[in-house]
C-alpha cells in the first residue's frame, strides 16, 4: 500500500537529515585535515550509534551514499566478520574501493578486472599506486569532465574507509592497519570511521597508546534511539494525515518491544507494517481506511454485504441504539441512509483526531514540566493513556491537576504560549475560540502584573505616611498590610490559575475521548495486540514445549485429544519420550526410560499380555524408543553423560 | 664529542650526516665501522634493537641515504605475509637505480627469492658495492614461517653476494633466537634519549621566524612538564608544534619580548597541564584541540572520549548484564541463598555479599553456564519475564558488544558458558 511506501520515505529523510546534522561538520573537517597533514595522524571520526546494532546497517548505507554525493567516490565499509586477519581486510579494502572506482567511471572496466584477475599483491604500495594513477587520470580528463568532478568533489579527495562494528575487530588486526596507513598518510589521505556501539572508551581499550596516538579522533554522538522512536510516533501516530491508527494495546507492545528488548528502531517500523498489513487482510471494512476523501467515495460504492459488515461493529451497534426508534429501522435497512450517515461519522472521525492530536500535544505541555511526571514525561505515554480509557477518570490525572495548579506564573504563560503556538499551527477550525479564550488569559496575566507593580508603589507610599506613628503600631500595621496582601495577590492569581486549569480540563474532556468510545473507529483501528504479540516474540522454547507435551495444538488429530496428566499412546513417540523424560531427575537412566517407554505403549495394544513377555522388550518398540532419544538428542533436551553408564543428563528445565 | 671520521667517504658528507643524527655520534661511527668501504664485505646481519623512538630507523635511514649506499628498506608490519615481504624487496631492488619497467614476479618461497635476488643484483651491477637490506620492524618476522628468519641472517652465505641484512626491533635478541640453531647477528643497542638529548634535538627545528634560543626554551618548559609522563620523541614533537603558538601569544600581542622567560613560562604553564590531561591521551583530538586554542574557550565545554561512558541499554539487557555480573562474581553455593524468596535474613545476606564480592573481584570473572544466568534473570526481575527468541538474541549481542564473551565450547546445544567482562563501576552506573 501506498501508506507504507510513505512510511519508508519519511523514516528515510529523517534518518538522512540526523546525518546531514552530524557530517555537516563533519565535512568541513575532512576540507581542514587535508590541508593539515603534515603531523602523521590519521583523521578519525568515532560515531557513536547506541545498542541497537540493527539499525546500523541503514545508517551506514546512507551515510556512505551521503559521503558518495557530497565528498568523496571511494568509500569502503569494513565489517568484522569479513577480516580476520589483516589480509583479508587489506583484500577487501581493495575490493571494494577499486570497484567503487568502476562505477564512478565505467571507461577503465577492462584495465581493472584485468588486474584483479591476475591476483593483485593486496599492499598498501599497490593501494597507493592505484590512487595516484586515479587521481591522476582526473587530472587529464577533458576540462568538462573536470569541472563536473571538482564541482562535487575537490583534487584528490580522500579515501574513507569505515569500520561497522568496531567492538568485533581484532585488536592485532586494527593496530596492524592503523600502524601501516600512518606510515603512508601523505600519500594515501585516508579517513577512517569507527562505528562504535557501546561506548568511546572501547577505544582505548582496543588501542594501545601507541597506535591510538597516530589517530586524531573526533566524537559524534548520533541521536539516541529512544528519541528516535519519539520523533517517528511524532510524525506517524500523531498526525491526522496517516488515517491507519494503532490501538493502546497494539502500540504498547511494539513499545514494550522496543524497550525491554532492543531499542531498534528498525524493528518497530517493522511491527507497525506487520500491523498495517494485518489490518487490511483481516478487516474487511479496512477499505474505508483511507484519506478522507477517497474514504467518502468509497462509502458509495459499497456493496450491501458490506454494509451489513459495518451493521455487524459493536460501535455503530451502540451508534444505532442511542438513535430514536425511526431512525434505527431506517438506518438497519436502508443502505442509501446508512450510506450518508457514515460519511457524517468518518468525517466526524477525521475531525476528532484533528482536534485530539493538538489538545494532546497541548496537555503534554502542561503535564511533561510537572514534578514527578505523573502522567508520563514523553508524549507516547499520555498518548497510550489517553487511548487506554477517559484519561479524566484516572487518579494520575487527578494528581498531575492538582499539581497544575500549583504552578507558578511565569511557567504558566510560557505554557499559554505554547499551546497558543499548537492551536494557531493545527489545522482545526474549532481552535479559533479556543485560542481567543487562551489569548485573553495571557492578557489577564499580564494585566495582573501590572497591577502588582501599580499595588507595589502604593504601598510603599503607604508605608512612608505611616512612619510617622509609633513603633507598635507601625509593626502591627505592616504586618496586617502585609497579609492582606498576601492573601489578595494569592486570591486574585489564584483564581485565573484556577480558570486556567479547568479551561484545560474542559478542553480535554471534549476532545481526549478514547478512540473505542467512537463510532466506526475499528475501521482505522488496529487492536489485536494478541496477533501481533504472537508474531513479533517468538517463543520457541514454549513452542517446543506445547508441540511435545499437547501434540493435538500441531497436529489437529482428534486422536491426540487429551485431557493432559496421562500419557496417551497414540502421540508420537518422540512425545511419549518426551513428557516421559520430564518426570527424571538430572541424569536419567537408559533402560528405566525404555520400560516405562515400553508399557505406555504397549498399554492399549496388549493390555492383557502376561508379564513374562512384557520383560521382554520387543525389538521394534526398542528401535522406536532409540529413535525417539536421538531426536531429543538432536532437539538438545539431553546429553550422553559420561559420569554414568547408561544414563544420559538432562539440559533443560521447566520454566525455562 | 667524537667526530665521525672515516677514509672511504668524503668528510663533507660525514659533517652533515653528523648535522642530521644528533646524539648518536657513537652509534653510527660503529655502524660507519662495520660498513667498511663500499667495496669490503660488511658483517652478514646486523640486529639493532632500543626502545620506541630511539632514532634506530631515522638513523638508518639517514646514514644510507646521505652516503647513498644501495639499500631496500621494508617495513614488516606493512608487507605481513613472507611473501608480500619478498616481492616488495625484489620491486625495491629492481627499481632503485634503473628506469627499466617493472614486471611482476612472483615469488612464494625464498628458495625462489634467492634465485631473483642473484638475478636482481646482477642485472642492477651491485656486484662491487654491498647492499644493504634494512627490515624494520623485525619482530614480525617472528610470526612468518620458520624459515625466514634464519634465512634472513645467513643471506650473505646463500646468496653468495656481497650483502648485509639488517634488523630493527624494539626487543633484544634473545627473544628472536630460534630452536634450530642460526647465525648469530652482530647486535648493536641504541639507548633511550635523555633529557639533554631530547633537549637538543627538539630545539634543532626551530621555526625560522623566532630565534633558536626562544624555542629552545619553549623546549625546556615543555619537558619540564611532560618529561615525566612521555619520552617519546615524535609524542613530544607533535605536542610542542601544537602547543608553539599558544607560547608565542604574548610576543604576538606585544606584552613581553622574548627574554622575558618568566612571563612566558606563567602563561604557558597551566595551559601545558591541561595538553597533558587531554591531549596527550587523546581525549581530544589535536585538531580539535587547535580550534580551542583559536577560539580560546575553555576544554570543559568540549568534552572527552572518556566523558561519555555511559551506554544506555534495553531495560532486559540491562538485567541480563547484572545477571551476567552477579554469575561470575558470586559463587555458586551462594545463589540459593541470595536468590531464593523465602529467605528469612535478607539483612546479613547482603552484607555478606559485599563482603565476598571484593574478594572475588581479585580474581577476576568467571565462566557461568546459560541456564544459571536465566536463572538468576528469572528472579531478580520483578515481573515474569517470557523465554522469547528475544532474550536470545540479547544474549549474543551482549556478546558482540564485547560485554559478555563465550567461554570454551563451541557447541550452542552443549550449553554455551559466557563471562561478564565489564567492571564494577559500569555495573552500577547500570544497575542505578
Amino acid at each position: 500500500q501506498q501508506i507504507q511506501e510513505d512510511l519508508n520515505k519519511q523514516l528515510f529523510d529523517n534518518l538522512v537529515s540526523f546525518l546531514r546534522r552530524s557530517h555537516s561538520e563533519f565535512q568541513e573537517k575532512t576540507t581542514e585535515w587535508t590541508c593539515q597533514m603534515k603531523s602523521r595522524e590519521i583523521p578519525t571520526a568515532a560515531l557513536v550509534l547506541g545498542v541497537n546494532v540493527t539499525d546500523h546497517d541503514l545508517t551506514f548505507r546512507s551515510l556512505s551514499e551521503v559521503l558518495q554525493n557530497n565528498i568523496t567516490p571511494y568509500i569502503a565499509l569494513l565489517e568484522a566478520k569479513d577480516c580476520p586477519g589483516i589480509k583479508n581486510l587489506m583484500q577487501k579494502l581493495m575490493g571494494q574501493l577499486m570497484n567503487c572506482y568502476i562505477d564512478v567511471d565505467s571507461l577503465e572496466d577492462e584495465d581493472y578486472v584485468q588486474v584483479s584477475q591476475n591476483r593483485i599483491r593486496c599492499s598498501m604500495s599497490s593501494l597507493i599506486n592505484w590512487y595516484e594513477s586515479v587521481t591522476k587520470k582526473t587530472d587529464c580528463e577533458t576540462p568538462r569532465k573536470k569541472r563536473t568532478s571538482s564541482s562535487r568533489h575537490w583534487q584528490s579527495p580522500p579515501v574513507v574507509v569505515i569500520f561497522k562494528d568496531m567492538e568485533s575487530f581484532t585488536t592485532k588486526v586494527l593496530q596492524d592497519f592503523i600502524v601501516i596507513s600512518s606510515q603512508h598518510i601523505r600519500e594515501f589521505p585516508l579517513v577512517l570511521i569507527f562505528g562504535i556501539a557501546t561506548s568511546p572508551m572501547i577505544i582505548h581499550s582496543l588501542l594501545p597508546h601507541s597506535v591510538s596516538s597516530l589517530l586524531c579522533i573526533e566524537l559524534f554522538q548520533s541521536l539516541s534511539s529512544k528519541e528516535h522512536l519519539s520523533t517517528i510516533i511524532d510524525k506517524l501516530l500523531l498526525t491526522a494525515r496517516f488515517p491507519f491508527k494503532l490501538g493502546e494495546k497494539v502500540l504498547q507492545v511494539l513499545i514494550n518491544i522496543f524497550l525491554y528488548h532492543d531499542f531498534s528502531v528498525q524493528n518497530f517500523i517493522k511491527g507497525f507494517q506487520l500491523c498495517i498489513v494485518e489490518h487490511f487482510y483481516s478487516q474487511p471494512l479496512s477499505i474505508l481506511c483511507c484519506q478522507l476523501v477517497d474514504a467518502k467515495k468509497r462509502v458509495n460504492s459499497l456493496s450491501h454485504n458490506q454494509c451489513e459488515n459495518i451493521r455487524r461493529l459493536p460501535s455503530f451497534r451502540r451508534y444505532v441504539e442511542s438513535q430514536a426508534s425511526d431512525k434505527q429501522i431506517a438506518l438497519l435497512t436502508a443502505d442509501s441512509y446508512l450510506k450518508e450517515i457514515i460519511q457524517k461519522l468518518l468525517e466526524d472521525l477525521h475531525v476528532y483526531h484533528e482536534n485530539y492530536v493538538s489538545v494532546l500535544r497541548c496537555l503534554h505541555v502542561f503535564t511533561s514540566s510537572l514534578p514527578k511526571y505523573p502522567l508520563g514525561k514523553q508524549i507516547r505515554e499520555l498518548h497510550c493513556a489517553c487511548l487506554e480509557n477517559q484519561v479524566w477518570e484516572t487518579e494520575e490525572y487527578e494528581s498531575s491537576l492538582q499539581l497544575a495548579r500549583m504552578l507558578n506564573k511565569s511557567d504558566l504563560v510560557t505554557m499559554l504560549q505554547q499551546c497558543v503556538e499548537i492551536f494557531v499551527s493545527s489545522s482545526g477550525k474549532e481552535f479559533d475560540k479556543t485560542v481567543e479564550k487562551l489569548k485573553e488569559f495571557l492578557t489577564q496575566f499580564q494585566k495582573l502584573e501590572d497591577a502588582f507593580q501599580e499595588r507595589d508603589v502604593s504601598v510603599s507610599s503607604q508605608k512612608e505616611l505611616q512612619k510617622k506613628t509609633d513603633l507598635y503600631h507601625l509593626q502591627k500595621t505592616l504586618l496586617e498590610l502585609k497579609e492582606s496582601r498576601r492573601s489578595k495577590k494569592l486570591t486574585k492569581f489564584e483564581m485565573l490559575r484556577f480558570e486556567v486549569v479547568g479551561y484545560i480540563d474542559s478542553l480535554v474532556r471534549n476532545y481526549l475521548v478514547p478512540a473505542d468510545r467512537k463510532t466506526l473507529h475499528e475501521i482505522v483501528y488496529f487492536n489485536t495486540a494478541s496477533v501481533l504479540r504472537e508474531h513479533l516474540s517468538a517463543a520457541p522454547r514454549i513452542a517446543l514445549h506445547t508441540a511435545l507435551n499437547n501434540p493435538y495444538w500441531y497436529l489437529k488429530n482428534q486422536a491426540l485429544k487429551s485431557d493432559g496428566g496421562s500419557i496417551s499412546n497414540k502421540a508420537p513417540d518422540i512425545c511419549i519420550v518426551y513428557k516421559l523424560h520430564l518426570e527424571c531427575g538430572r541424569l536419567i537412566n537408559l533402560v528405566d526410560w525404555l520400560e516405562a517407554f515400553s508399557t505406555v505403549v504397549m498399554a492399549v495394544e496388549r493390555p492383557n499380555a502376561d508379564a513374562a513377555s512384557s520383560d521382554q522388550v520387543d525389538d521394534v518398540i526398542h528401535a522406536r524408543f532409540i529413535r525417539a532419544v536421538s531426536e531429543l538428542e538432536l532437539l538438545g533436551f539431553i546429553k550422553p553423560s559420561k559420569q554414568k553408564t547408561d544414563h544420559v543428563a538432562r539440559l533443560t528445565w521447566g520454566g525455562c | 664529542m667524537p667526530n665521525l671520521e672515516h677514509p672511504a667517504y668524503p668528510a663533507a658528507t660525514l659533517l652533515h650526516l653528523e648535522s642530521l643524527v644528533p646524539c648518536r655520534e657513537s652509534q653510527v661511527s660503529m655502524l660507519l665501522s662495520i660498513f667498511g668501504e663500499r667495496q669490503q664485505l660488511s658483517f652478514p646481519s646486523i640486529f639493532i634493537y632500543g626502545h620506541t623512538s630511539s632514532g634506530k630507523t631515522y638513523v638508518m635511514q639517514a646514514l644510507l641515504n646521505t652516503l647513498q649506499l644501495p639499500h631496500v628498506f621494508v617495513n614488516c608490519v606493512e608487507y605481513f605475509t613472507s611473501r608480500l615481504l619478498l616481492e616488495e624487496i625484489l620491486i625495491q631492488l629492481q627499481s632503485s637505480s634503473s628506469e627499466t619497467e617493472q614486471t611482476y614476479v612472483p615469488c612464494d618461497n625464498f628458495n625462489d627469492f634467492v634465485r631473483l635476488f642473484k638475478q636482481a643484483v646482477v642485472s642492477q651491477e651491485f656486484e662491487d658495492q654491498t647492499l644493504y637490506i634494512v627490515l624494520d620492524k623485525a619482530e614480525q618476522l617472528r610470526e612468518m614461517e620458520a624459515n625466514v628468519l634464519p634465512a634472513f641472517l645467513r643471506l650473505q652465505e646463500l646468496t653468495d653476494r656481497n650483502v648485509t641484512v639488517v634488523l630493527l626491533s624494539e626487543i633484544v635478541w634473545e627473544l628472536f633466537r630460534p630452536n634450530t640453531g642460526c647465525f648469530e647477528p652482530f647486535t648493536l643497542y641504541f639507548p633511550d634519549y635523555s633529557i639533554g638529548h631530547l633537549q637538543k634535538i627538539l630545539s634543532q627545528n626551530h621555526p625560522p621566524e623566532y630565534s633558536a634560543d626562544f624555542y629552545a626554551a619553549y623546549i625546556n618548559i615543555l619537558l619540564g612538564v611532560f618529561y615525566m609522563v612521555c619520552r617519546d620523541l615524535k609524542e613530544l614533537q607533535h605536542l610542542a608544534a601544537l602547543n608553539f603558538s599558544k607560547y608565542c601569544e604574548p610576543v604576538v600581542s606585544g606584552e613581553a619580548n622574548e627574554r622575558d622567560t618568566r612571563k612566558l613560562w606563567k602563561n604557558i604553564e597551566p595551559h601545558l597541564k591541561k595538553a597533558m590531561q587531554t591531549v596527550y591521551l587523546r581525549e581530544i583530538s589535536s585538531s580539535q584541540w587547535e580550534r580551542l586554542q583559536r577560539e580560546d574557550g575553555e576544554p570543559g565545554q568540549l568534552k572527552g572520549l572518556s566523558a561519555h561512558t555511559h551506554v544506555e541499554l534495553p531495560y532486559y539487557s540491562k538485567f541480563l548484564l547484572i545477571a551476567a555480573y552477579l554469575a561470575s562474581y558470586n559463587p555458586v553455593r551462594t545463589d540459593k541463598r541470595f536468590f531464593l524468596k523465602h529467605h528469612g535474613k535478607i539483612r546479613k545476606t547482603n552484607f555478606m555479599k559485599k563482603h565476598e564480592k571484593t574478594s572475588n573481584h581479585l580474581l577476576g570473572p568467571k565462566p557461568f553456564p546459560l541456564d544459571r544466568l536465566l536463572a538468576i534473570l528469572y528472579s531478580i526481575v520483578d515481573n515474569r519475564v517470557a523465554p522469547t527468541a528475544n532474550i536470545f538474541s540479547q544474549i549474543t549481542s551482549l556478546v558482540t558488544l564485547q560485554l559478555l564473551t563465550m567461554v570454551g565450547h563451541n557447541d550452542q546445544l552443549d550449553g554455551p558458558r559466557y563471562k561478564c567482562t565489564v567492571s564494577l563501576d559500569f555495573i552500577r552506573a547500570i544497575a542505578r
